[in-house]
């Protein structure tokens, strides 16, 4: 068996499916952004600390810099550029952000983006424990994060029509 | 931060697995949930040939229920037990650590036998299993099946019982009677999620009267490995469990315990959280059978 025998992996990536061939090492992540050019997944720390490449596998969060393109090959991911209902338009959860200040240098705010979209799906009505927990694993180093969980609560509260 | 190059093959079955470990030997690691593993071939710990994926492998993630026993397959997901409320009156002590590992989304990937057969000394599953005395039912192409008390199989800091050429299938969880039994799950972190400086686990079960007819604790992260007190247990056995023995107990435990140093916590501090973390997981699991054998 070659070293670094080259895989064919399709996955399918906010709706499109995408076929390409890579090496077994390469993250989903450097995948998504490398090969499929969609840098809105951040890259922080890449072994499972940060939280900022976050995406959604399946419909459940993920860290994407903690597993091989290879090993979603066949599955669906949603990453932040999925998020929005259609372009130009922002979903609940990212109009919130805006409007409630949850984003300074936005290094960490795809991660916190998916991170509550899945949440929200979960719990359509989160408390404030439920949204703690889950941004728990995403680090934010600058706004901190009770503007994060005043955009959630925000967005939930309100009887969204749009999303 | 990138793993070295390395071969992958997405197990079509277990035989298939056991046949590429048969073939590969050390040179090639199971892949589960890959929340430990992939982290180390990032930082380079970890650099085998051939990476050999378990996840979608059907006969590793079935989840059974019997009288005695929860049986759960190697890669159930920590979130598919997390979700599997039905399961958690057999297996509380699992409900309750499970809330522990990690965050949300290592526990969407992360598995219940990676955490185990990965044997990090602070983390959740590997103290649970030890203090509920698991087995571990591990199997090779070459030996085939045998199945190890959990007691056994944890033999260093993420050093345990398993062969090169074995693969992990199931984990056996004893069911404790529900009547009267109450469980408590603790621990001390930097933040919640993170590794814990140190863990502690207690399950115990009392007669109507309020005696204690059945007991289990333990400690993780304040030792090479998680750590049971089986004797020290059986002194509650036949006791009220009042404040005073509970904490006698719990002193004898950490002081039984040889913790380590590092950045986060010195070792005198880790065996200080050991006795204080004993003595409340078992005061806690001792008021929960309290109230179980009143509401039943």
């Amino acid at each position: 068996m070659a070293f670094s025998r080259l895989m064919n992996i399709s996955i399918n990536v906010n709706g499109v499916v995408r076929q390409a061939q890579v090496e077994p090492r390469t993250t989903l992540v450097d995948f998504l952004r490398d090969t499929l050019k969609l840098t809105g997944t951040h890259i922080g720390c890449e072994h499972g600390v940060c939280g900022a490449c976050s995406v959604l596998l399946d419909g459940e969060p993920v860290r994407s810099c903690c597993m091989f393109a290879v090993q979603a090959d066949g599955l669906s991911v949603t990453t932040v550029e999925g998020l929005a209902p259609e372009r130009g338009r922002l979903s609940a959860i990212q109009d919130a952000f805006c409007e409630k200040h949850a984003l300074q240098c936005g290094y960490c705010t795809p991660g916190m983006l998916v991170a509550c979209h899945a949440l929200v799906a979960r719990h359509p009505r989160p408390d404030e424990a439920q949204i703690r927990e889950a941004i728990s694993g995403n680090l934010c180093r600058c706004t901190g994060y009770q503007q994060i969980v005043d955009a959630v609560q925000h967005a939930t509260a309100q009887e969204s029509s749009h999303d | 931060m990138k793993a070295a190059p390395f071969d992958y093959v997405r197990a079509e079955g277990l035989d298939h697995a056991l046949e590429l470990l048969h073939q590969h030997g050390y040179e090639a690691k199971l892949l589960a949930g890959g929340q430990s593993l992939v982290p180390m071939m990032a930082m380079r710990l970890a650099r085998p040939a051939l990476l050999v994926d378990i996840h979608r492998v059907s006969a590793l993630q079935s989840l059974d229920v019997s009288d005695t026993a929860v049986v759960t397959g190697a890669v159930v997901r920590q979130r598919t037990l997390e979700d599997e409320v039905s399961l958690h009156a057999h297996i509380p002590l699992v409900a309750a650590a499970l809330r522990w590992v990690g965050h949300g989304q290592t526990r969407n990937r992360g598995t219940v036998g990676g955490s185990l057969v990965h044997a990090d000394p602070s983390a959740e599953l590997p103290l649970a299993a030890l203090v509920l005395d698991a087995r571990l039912r591990l199997t090779s192409q070459d030996e085939g099946e045998r199945s190890v008390a959990a007691g056994e199989f944890f033999l260093g800091p993420m050093f345990t019982d398993t062969r090169d050429t074995e693969c992990l299938t199931a984990i056996e969880w004893p069911v404790w009677d529900a009547r009267g039994t109450g469980c408590a799950f603790d621990e001390i972190a930097i933040r919640h999620g993170d590794f814990a400086i140190a863990s502690a686990a207690a399950q115990v079960r009392v007669d109507a009267s309020g005696v204690c007819r059945r007991a289990a604790f333990g400690l993780g992260g304040v030792d090479g490995v998680p750590r049971s007190f089986p004797e020290l247990a059986q002194r509650l056995e036949g006791q009220r469990l009042d404040d005073d023995l509970l904490r006698d107990v719990a002193e004898d435990a950490a002081a039984a315990c040889e913790p380590g140093s590092d950045l986060h916590a010195t070792a005198e501090y880790r065996r200080h959280l050991a006795a204080v973390l004993a003595v409340r997981v078992l005061r806690r699991a001792a008021q929960s059978a309290q109230s179980s054998v009143r509401s039943v």
